[in-house]
């Protein structure tokens, strides 16, 4: 027993990888999934539509990936790709960061819209993208969702929005919050035509954006394990001083709440939103 | 066997005789076939002579058996394409109640329906069936989206009730159920009804304002249970056989009373020995029934609803009377 005590440790190496095995591994070849910490092939797992193979981590896709993944091939039409912000309260520096994002992205704004067809059913689609100015709603999302909503009720095709955004933006004050009424009107109209609009909320959904489009499907669904609310965690926790529950927030607390209709892997997604435009296909007579 | 009843029991016991001859046979170098014969021909007939004249109170006991088929375990057998759709937007996602899109006969339809558990932790889940306000919302929720749609909707009715408790009074149980009795009224698509199980008051009725109401023959429909109502009757929840005897709660009354369009047959015994030939019946009325009100437009459908609950109820006039004036 003593022995343990006494005895002395062995000396510990660390391997330093030379420079030449350092370059071996070409950056971005691995991705570490950052809930399960475990690594994999950035090709493999972008295969996997970027879902964890071990731990069902959805990593977050961007407009062009996810409308890859979501619409039948080559069946995508952009509008209104060329539309980009003003800066019309002058707010400093505001021009430079959209100009700075615009180059990262390659994507004039935080939504991508168009039509396309899922399983041969044809939509209008939006795609909000988090790494444009954190999907943040502005002048230009707010008018290119509209001019969707609108294209759709014209095609009386469905409308399909996949969002993802840290809510209005700030540089553009009372107009991005003025953006939540502009969507939500025409979905009105939309919707009293008839039309059918789904709502897809990934990870991050909060602010205005949730409070607005994002929960006025008639079917509103989420990824597993994304954020989505109104009022950020932290500001709620220093209002009311008090510590919220772990899963406050997540796509399965606000199903148990009553907010969601399913809670859909991204693997299943395509297809489960095929079943429901199947049903609300305006077919002909079929036997009845 | 779990779940055996009670008056079935001499059907069970000689059964199991016949099974047991058969096995000596088999294994013994006597003949007993023609003892076997006789004795097969006993069961049927102690079969028929017990299936086809059950007593309410045999009903009741069909109609709560553990293993009787639920709403899902239908919609699974009627329907393809089913999508659930989960919570009221606004409080919970009540698993007491379940709903959702379908096709059925390839006809986009909604359905909604009181879903029981077939296990105890399941029935924890589902509160045994019985529905908070947020069930019926969400009931509601997939109602009106069904009339945005022009989808036709059907419900499945098993339920013991409302749920009674605290929380449910605080959410507006009441309220909720008396939503859900006015706008069906005025749903502009055909709405049928279908009575699985026990239908159980206020909280059944609150998935039941149809065009068309059809019930298995073995589940009841009442204002209260047969043990509530001999409690308030008679201070004795112990004579809920008798009650059920008064009170006219099985398919049979229903429709005698004017309330129910349709009795589904079914197989003999009850619905748990057979759900899937318990299906196709169930399947053949809700054809005929869903065919006959598309021929209905939205107008005449509203009033064939108005209609309908207006002619029930019974009453007289008198010539001498006193009056307020």
């Amino acid at each position: 027993m003593l022995k343990v005590f006494t005895k002395s440790k062995k000396k510990k190496y660390a391997t330093i990888p030379s420079e030449m095995a350092k370059h071996d591994v070409p950056e971005g070849i691995m991705t570490k999934c950052p809930n399960c910490k475990k690594i994999m092939y950035t090709k493999e797992l972008v295969k996997n539509l970027k879902v964890c193979f071990h731990c069902q981590y959805h990593h977050s896709m961007n407009s062009k990936e996810r409308l890859a993944s979501f619409l039948d091939e080559n069946s995508f039409e952009e509008l209104n790709a060329g539309m980009i912000s003003e800066n019309p309260l002058n707010f400093p520096g505001y021009l430079e960061k959209l100009e700075k994002d615009r180059k990262k992205t390659e994507i004039n704004e935080a939504v991508v819209t168009g039509q396309g067809t899922v399983d041969g059913h044809p939509i209008v689609v939006a795609v909000m993208d988090s790494t444009f100015r954190m999907g943040s709603m502005g002048s230009v999302v707010g008018e290119k969702i509209t001019l969707a909503i609108e294209k759709a009720d014209e095609l009386s095709v469905p409308f399909i929005i996949f969002t993802a955004s840290g809510g209005a933006r700030m540089q553009e004050g009372v107009l991005s919050l003025m953006q939540m009424a502009k969507t939500s009107v025409a979905l009105k109209r939309f919707s009293d035509n008839g039309g059918l609009i789904i709502s897809i909320m990934t990870h991050p959904t909060t602010g205005g954006v949730s409070a607005s489009f994002a929960s006025l499907g008639d079917y509103n669904l989420a990824e597993p394990g994304a954020l989505i609310g109104f009022a950020g965690r932290r500001i709620i926790e220093q209002t009311i001083r008090e510590e919220l529950p772990e899963d406050f927030q997540t796509s399965e607390f606000l199903m148990k709440h009553g907010q969601l209709d399913a809670v859909i892997s991204r693997i299943e997604l395509k297809e489960k939103i095929a079943t429901i435009l199947s049903i609300h296909q305006q077919g002909g007579d079929i036997g009845w | 066997m779990v779940g055996e009843l009670e008056f079935e029991k001499p059907v069970i016991e000689l059964r199991k005789k016949i099974a047991e001859l058969k096995d000596f046979t088999m294994n013994a170098d006597v003949d007993l076939s023609s003892e076997i014969e006789k004795l097969e021909a006993r069961l049927e007939k102690l079969e028929s002579d017990i299936y086809d004249h059950m007593k309410p109170w045999d009903r009741v006991q069909i109609a709560r058996h553990p293993g009787r088929p639920t709403t899902l375990e239908y919609i699974s057998l009627l329907f393809t394409d089913f999508f659930e759709c989960h919570g009221d937007r606004t409080y919970g996602d009540d698993e007491a109640i379940v709903g959702g899109i379908a096709k059925y006969r390839g006809l986009p339809v909604t359905v909604i329906g009181h879903q029981r558990g077939k296990d105890t932790k399941e029935n924890i889940r589902r509160n045994f069936g019985m529905p908070h306000p947020e069930g019926y919302r969400k009931a509601l929720r997939l109602m009106k989206q069904a009339d945005k749609f022009r989808r036709p909707i059907i419900c499945f009715i098993d339920t013991k009730g409302a749920y009674p408790g605290k929380a449910a009074e605080e959410r507006g149980q009441s309220e909720a159920i008396a939503r859900n009795l006015f706008e069906m009224a005025s749903l502009k698509v055909p709405v049928i009804c279908i009575v699985i199980g026990e239908g159980g008051s206020g909280g059944a009725l609150a998935l039941g304002v149809g065009n068309h109401i059809h019930m298995l023959e073995n589940s009841t429909y009442s204002v209260i249970s047969p043990e509530g109502a001999a409690a308030i009757l008679w201070k004795d929840a112990g004579q809920a056989k008798k009650a059920a005897e008064s009170m006219k709660i099985t398919a049979p009354d229903l429709k005698e009373l004017g309330i129910v369009d349709e009795i589904i047959p079914e197989v003999k015994g009850g619905a748990h020995k057979d759900v899937k030939a318990q299906a196709e019946e169930m399947d053949a009325i809700l054809h005929k029934s869903l065919k006959e009100l598309r021929g209905l437009s939205e107008e005449q459908l509203v009033s064939h609803r108005y209609d309908k609950y207006k002619s029930i109820g019974e009453h007289s006039m008198i010539k001498e009377f006193i009056g307020v004036n």
